[in-house]
């Protein structure tokens, strides 16, 4: 079986600032990190790997400039067998739908692919919408919000999972192929790899596929090809000082009566 | 659209008995298009030979001008309208306005005709109602095939969903099957002129709140964002104001839905608000403690405020509380509009969660919790000296 897992490689903060006389983010000397539900997403798949008895091939799959290959380099050492970076100036730019084009003829690329893992969002851009997307692109079902795989059954061809509701949560089975955006109970320990694992990580395959590698004009790609487009970007209006007291109990509770009632929230 | 590879196509017939259109045909022995395509992809989903690619069409910029009304998608539950389908309404009663379009809501389910009238009274012109057995659970795949359909039909201008888990589930999913533009959880929306066109111009957050973008979408109809529940305000609900009922049908079949339900956990016995859809959430960390108990005097706070309960991250791991009660980055991303948070610190993680209240109140022992760098009013104190006093004095306004 092949699994492969998709990967963005994020700042390590949220407390990212932005450039007021550009108004673009500002990147510089900001660390990068794996974005932390992918790491999950690719935990959820080395154990499955490592409780089947049949071989699987675990892809981590990114897209991203090529200093993301760290990102990779930590898949490698979890327990990914390759990794590929799409990685090429005409992907620059991407929003999530072309972002999931240029991952979808990655996939296809890979071939024969029995589940597809991603984190159910990027701590960046919050947008969970990069796996559903690239389901619908592949014409393939998706179950988000996964939290657990309870049981995959390649001879029947389906998947059972835990994932969460507005409500609270459903067991669901799923047919295979199928897209799972993956997002931790709490209480989650990512596996720490070891210096063994990390040497070992090194020898394995890595490639970089560009625009030749993948097909399609450019303007399918990145900027041109997206369909959503960041006009502006901005520091949130700055919220007023708020009031701090430190009195009696009595005092401080009648104080946070009046601030409500003034307020008009009672 | 859909494009079929002829030669490997297998003539197996699987697609035809998915189409919910009935637009494909086997015909000597291989399947063909005969009409026109929804762009549902259902059928490349069922094809075993991996044959059928989706197309993805994009408009040219004369075509969108055929697009018209700002469409609510209105989310319910067991036969129960959640609270965004009104919210989003009353924003789309601006943004129609300010267009002058049509406000209408979408309504998918079973058995759920009658809830029409609701939307009607917040203030939708039309309302789209697919009602059959097939919706009466959600499936992405369904819902997907449905909303895809009416907009292939109807060309809204506008639609909007509200950004629950089933909003970010299915929103991506029809931006993905008909390569539309989508903008995730936002926090307002405006009609603006870029370009000299009109468009919907999509505020949202990133970076966990720390920067704003403005995004548009010029090039693709429906402009689809989700929006914050609890952002948006619902009008007035207006018993006479006037609708119209359109009912649709829209035959998914059961084959083409590949993910089923098998059993609902945990169900919450109490029917408990969701967190992201209270006025008011009272919220307790490591502070208050680690059992059931001694989470009771802010139920009772919750009690008197109409409010709910719920619990910051540690509370989860004890396994005090539920995940769906959890705050934070890693739980929900909540903005009531009252949020009064008791004995959390206040991590990164939970403040970018609760950004967006309209009034958070904290109460801390520590003076330099960074609860209170967000806090609109914060109390340094004890909070089982504090809340008692509160419940006391909440019951006196109360009472009177």
């Amino acid at each position: 079986m092949r699994f492969v897992v998709l990967v963005k490689q994020v700042p390590d903060t949220t407390e990212v600032e932005v450039d007021e006389e550009t108004g673009t983010i500002i990147r510089e000397g900001v660390p990068s990190t794996l974005n932390a539900f992918d790491e999950f997403a690719l935990n959820v798949a080395v154990d499955i790997k490592e409780q089947k008895e049949e071989e699987v091939e675990i892809v981590a799959l990114s897209m991203g400039p090529p200093q993301a290959e760290e990102a990779l380099n930590k898949c490698l050492a979890i327990g990914a067998d390759r990794a590929i970076l799409l990685t090429d100036r005409a992907f620059a730019g991407a929003d999530t739908w072309a972002t999931a084009v240029t991952l979808s003829r990655a996939l296809k690329k890979i071939g024969n692919v029995d589940l597809i893992f991603a984190g159910q969002e990027a701590s960046d851009g919050n947008t969970a919408q990069v796996g559903p997307e690239v389901a619908a692109h592949r014409g393939l079902p998706q179950l988000t919000y996964v939290s657990e795989i309870e049981k995959l059954d390649p001879g029947e061809g389906n998947i059972v999972c835990k994932k969460e509701t507005d409500e609270g949560h459903v067991r669901i089975k799923s047919d295979i192929p199928v897209v799972l955006a993956c997002m931790p109970d709490p209480g989650f320990e990512p596996k720490i790899p070891n210096v063994r694992e990390i040497m070992k990580a090194k020898k394995k395959p890595k490639e970089q596929w560009g625009i030749e590698d993948l097909g399609g004009k450019e303007d399918d790609f990145g900027l041109e090809g997206s369909e959503s487009v960041v006009i502006e970007t901005y520091s949130p209006p700055p919220k007023g000082e708020g009031i701090k007291i430190e009195e009696e109990p009595e005092k401080s509770v009648d104080e946070l009566l009046k601030f409500l009632d003034e307020e008009g929230i009672l | 659209m859909i494009e079929i590879d002829s030669e490997l196509c297998t003539g197996c017939g699987r697609c035809v008995k998915v189409c919910p259109v009935d637009v494909l045909e086997i015909k000597e022995r291989k399947a063909v298009l005969t009409g026109d395509c929804i762009s549902c992809g259902v059928c490349v989903s069922s094809c075993p030979e991996d044959v059928i690619e989706p197309v993805i069409q994009t408009a040219e910029v004369e075509d969108l001008s055929q697009y018209n009304g700002v469409w609510v998608f209105a989310e319910q539950q067991k036969g129960e309208l959640k609270p965004t389908g009104p919210q989003l309404l009353g924003k789309g009663r601006e943004l129609a306005d300010e267009l002058g379009e049509e406000l209408c809501a979408v309504l998918i389910g079973n058995d759920i005709k009658d809830l029409s009238e609701e939307l009607g009274s917040y203030g939708a012109e039309k309302i789209y109602v697919l009602d059959d057995d097939i919706f009466e659970n959600y499936s992405t795949e369904a819902y997907t095939t449905a909303l895809t359909s009416l907009i292939s039909e109807y060309k809204p201008n506008i639609l909007l969903y509200g950004a629950t888990h089933l909003g970010r589930d299915l929103a991506p999913s029809v931006a993905g099957r008909m390569g539309l533009g989508l903008t995730a959880d936002c926090t307002d929306l405006n009609i603006e002129e870029v370009e000299g066109r009109k468009m919907l111009l999509q505020t949202r957050p990133a970076f966990g709140g720390n920067v704003m973008a403005d995004i548009v979408c010029p090039n693709s109809r429906p402009q689809m964002a989700t929006v914050r529940p609890h952002v948006m305000s619902p009008m007035e609900p207006d018993k006479d104001h006037e609708f119209e009922v359109i009912e649709e049908n829209v035959k998914v079949k059961e084959e083409a839905i590949s993910t089923k339900v098998i059993e609902v956990l945990e169900p919450e016995g109490k029917a408990e608000i969701p967190i992201e859809e209270a006025d008011v959430v009272v919220c307790g960390g490591r502070g208050v403690g680690t059992s059931e108990e001694d989470f009771e005097l802010l139920r009772e706070i919750a009690d008197l405020l109409d409010g709910t309960v719920g619990c910051s991250r540690p509370i989860v791991e004890e396994d005090v509380m539920p995940k769906s009660r959890q705050v934070g980055q890693s739980g929900k991303t909540i903005s009531p509009k009252l949020y009064i948070v008791c004995g959390v610190s206040g991590a990164i993680q939970h403040k970018v969660g609760i950004k967006d209240s309209d009034y958070i109140i904290g109460v801390n022992k520590d003076p330099d919790a960074p609860i209170f760098d967000v806090a609109d009013f914060g109390i340094v104190g004890d909070l089982f000296e504090v809340l008692p006093l509160l419940i006391e004095k909440l019951k006196r306004i109360k009472e009177n």
